[in-house]
């Protein structure tokens, strides 16, 4: 009998514990902030203690002025995984405020609705100035007209040249090759193949593709005019017969005139094995200060003339956000016009009037302002962003699955573009639904 | 001379009787048991049988994460599955990769077993040296051996100084898969050899020296004698392997990223690729539903089979 009114005491001790937690916390979730209530939170691919610094810098300022908010802060996830973490982390309920987004998943992003849209918050932020965005810039990251996500680093590609083994090779240096018009991927390649005759180092690397991520090609086949698929993302176009010559070109330089490592080889340009590369400007700070003499040089001319190509990385506040107008009143401040110069030490911002070589050589310091206002403001201005899609992942791993078939000797190269079309219909036809 | 330990247990009036013990010696034994195992059982209720159960019930669904779309489909998860094109050359990787792995990992460790089962000097720096890799990160081996394993890497440099022009690896079908294998078996077989090696030592010396009076070649002894005597181990060390090389993703996604093509997409990385990659995050908990089957089946049918050729099981 005792043991029972024991129990049932025990029973009422819990329920109202419970009872109380579970008021408690719903009154914690109430729809109005209280002051020091709001925690952000903005996922970064970045680990770098400058950048997080910098970032930190800007959100105490913010929480001075704002004290709805109790903390603000960057969480670094790795580079590889990112994408991949970050939906895991909204799958299991905890989503981050606001994220870095890719730009060969901003389709998937801006056309699923995980992102906010954030006309309103930066047309009516005081002193924004709007206007300022480069609407190139801002094209990958819209909706018909409404901007889902703020391209905070709009990074340009471009060539190095390692002018030192040009001449070990008795070649011309980038400047005779620019001046006697012979800056064409045609020319690189030749090139490059004397290079790897004469000294054994490589020709030319585009840096990250590695034979697996094959979006970095679209740096050497936009010179052909060639595209992946068509504007509306719903018809293939890697059988096109400019896509099946760049891959000709590739091909060839691989297997042939070996003036690009082959599948499975390992070259850094940076540490001298290679002639020339085309990367990111961002790379300019692993260039060794006594190293090789080396020039910056915008992507070489294809068949189709002068082209450039960007990549870009967005900043957006995602819908499963709890916070979500605190979050983008927050990026509005990240990226007003004052941040965004502070933002440019390291990332090319998209603000025309940040756009100078003045403001670029701050975040570049190897790079002289003859070279920025040459090769990068330019590459800004009118780069394609590279390929991206709403079904980006499938089409990625169908495509890198259907081209590993053509880093082969003998490939039949029109017949395997052919495949790699097929592969992805069904993806590209779910984009059109 | 005869001394009372026993306390005083008679009773005067007005003594009130002895409170009766609410537990019983056995409850109480009981209960420390529970006591005791409390922390597994919560911890495999938590993190396996709840998990389990909420992967069910995702396979009934389609959940597009970034889409925020969770919508009940009933069985059209299934029908994917078996309609997935891609899914017969997974289950093929998946086969083909278990096989090479149990069989060479197996051989290996007996061999290696038997061989350090001798008392020659070196015996201890051998099996410390082969049970290392055990024990390295296998995320760190793994990006090792894709170093070694580059076209030109170590493995075909070494090949060159003896005059062999050697594959490249990890982009060549048969090559790609046979390179995770091998990178997979050297990293534990150092496992199954301590295992193997144990049940060798439990193996009565007298045995060996009667069927050697008896006659019986060094062969003979090793087929009809040790491996009955060492089966059961066998069959522990055949099941820990066969479920572990089902379960294998590292060194698939470090070395290969299941290519070239899809020559070494396993079903753990097509059902991590599917969920995290592909956001399909119900299909992906189908897909694991069946790995779960397919490990419980292979497990049963293990057991099952073990009167066929498990001897002096304890």
């Amino acid at each position: 009998m005792k043991s029972t009114k024991k129990l049932k005491s025990a029973g009422v001790l819990v329920g109202t514990t419970l009872l109380a937690a579970s008021c408690a916390s719903g009154s914690g979730s109430s729809d109005e902030p209280e002051a020091d209530s709001i925690d952000l939170r903005m996922t970064v691919w970045t680990s770098a203690d400058a950048h997080l610094d910098l970032f930190q810098g800007i959100a105490d300022a913010y929480m001075e002025t704002h004290p709805e908010i109790s903390s603000i802060k960057f969480d670094p996830l790795p580079f590889d995984d990112y994408t991949s973490t970050l939906t895991t982390q909204i799958a299991g309920g905890s989503p981050p405020d606001l994220a870095w987004i890719f730009d060969d998943t901003a389709p998937d992003f801006v056309q699923s609705g995980a992102l906010v849209p954030l006309n309103d918050v930066l047309e009516s932020t005081d002193g924004y100035e709007f206007h300022d965005l480069n609407e190139k810039a801002l094209e990958l990251w819209k909706d018909d007209t409404e901007i889902l996500a703020y391209p905070f680093s709009t990074s340009p590609f471009v060539t190095f040249v390692n002018e030192d083994l040009l001449e070990e090779s008795g070649l011309p240096n980038s400047e005779e090759m620019v001046s006697s018009g012979d800056w064409t991927w045609e020319k690189v390649s030749a090139a490059g193949s004397k290079v790897k005759e004469e000294t054994g180092k490589n020709g030319f690397i585009i840096r990250d593709f590695e034979y697996l991520d094959w979006v970095y090609l679209s740096t050497v086949w936009n010179g052909w005019g060639a595209s992946p698929w068509d504007e509306a993302g719903t018809t293939c176009t890697f059988d096109s017969p400019e896509m099946v010559s760049a891959f000709e070109f590739l091909h060839d330089a691989a297997f042939e005139s070996n003036s690009m490592p082959g599948p499975g080889t390992t070259a850094d340009f940076f540490a001298g094995d290679a002639a020339f590369t085309v990367t990111q400007i961002s790379r300019a700070s692993e260039l060794p200060e006594d190293g090789f003499n080396w020039e910056l040089l915008s992507l070489p001319h294809g068949p189709e003339g002068e082209y450039s190509v960007t990549g870009q990385a967005g900043l957006g506040v995602l819908t499963a956000s709890k916070n979500e107008d605190a979050a983008a009143e927050f990026l509005a401040f990240f990226t007003n016009p004052e941040n965004a110069e502070e933002l440019a030490e390291f990332f090319p911002p998209p603000r025309e009037s940040l756009l100078t070589a003045e403001v670029l050589s701050e975040s570049n310091p190897r790079l002289s302002p003859e070279q920025i206002e040459s090769v990068v403001v330019p590459g800004i201005e009118t780069g394609e962003v590279r390929p991206g899609h709403s079904n980006n992942q499938e089409i990625s791993q169908k495509v890198r699955a259907s081209l590993d078939d053509l880093w082969k000797n003998n490939a039949d190269i029109e017949e395997i573009l052919g495949a790699t079309c097929a592969s992805i219909e069904t993806y590209l036809k779910d984009a059109e639904s | 001379m005869s001394t009372n330990l026993s306390p005083n247990r008679s009773r005067r009036v007005g003594d009130t009787l002895p409170k009766k013990k609410r537990f019983t010696y056995q409850t109480r034994d009981a209960l420390t048991g529970y006591v005791f195992i409390a922390p597994q059982v919560l911890g495999i209720a938590l993190f396996v049988l709840v998990p389990l159960g909420l992967i069910f019930y995702y396979s009934f669904h389609e959940w597009n994460v970034l889409a925020n779309d969770f919508s009940f489909v009933g069985i059209d998860n299934f029908k994917k599955f078996l309609n997935d094109p891609d899914m017969n050359t997974v289950l093929r990787n998946t086969g083909v990769f278990s096989l090479g792995l149990v069989i060479f990992n197996l051989s290996l460790a007996l061999f290696l077993a038997v061989m350090l089962n001798r008392k020659i000097r070196g015996t201890a720096f051998f099996r410390t040296v082969f049970f290392s890799p055990v024990v390295i990160s296998l995320v760190a081996w793994t990006i090792v051996w894709g170093f070694l394993l580059q076209d030109n890497g170590g493995i075909n440099a070494l090949l060159s100084m003896m005059g062999i022009d050697g594959p490249n690896w990890l982009r060549e079908g048969w090559g790609a898969m046979i390179s995770v294998i091998v990178v997979q078996v050297f990293k534990n077989v150092g496992l199954n050899m301590v295992l193997f090696l144990s049940a060798l030592q439990g193996v009565p010396t007298e045995l060996y020296e009667a069927a050697a009076l008896d006659g019986a070649n060094r062969r003979k002894i090793f087929s009809k004698m040790t491996v009955p005597l060492i089966s059961p181990m066998i069959l522990l060390t055949s099941i820990i392997t066969i479920v572990g090389s089902l379960q294998v993703y590292a060194q698939v996604a470090v070395l290969t990223q299941g290519g070239p093509g899809m020559s070494t997409t396993v079903l753990v990385y097509y059902i991590v690729q599917q969920s995290f990659d592909f956001h399909q995050l119900g299909y992906g908990s189908l897909l694991a539903i069946i790995l779960f089957l397919i490990v419980l089946v292979l497990t049963v049918v293990q057991w099952q089979m073990r009167k066929r050729w498990v001897h002096y099981e304890q």
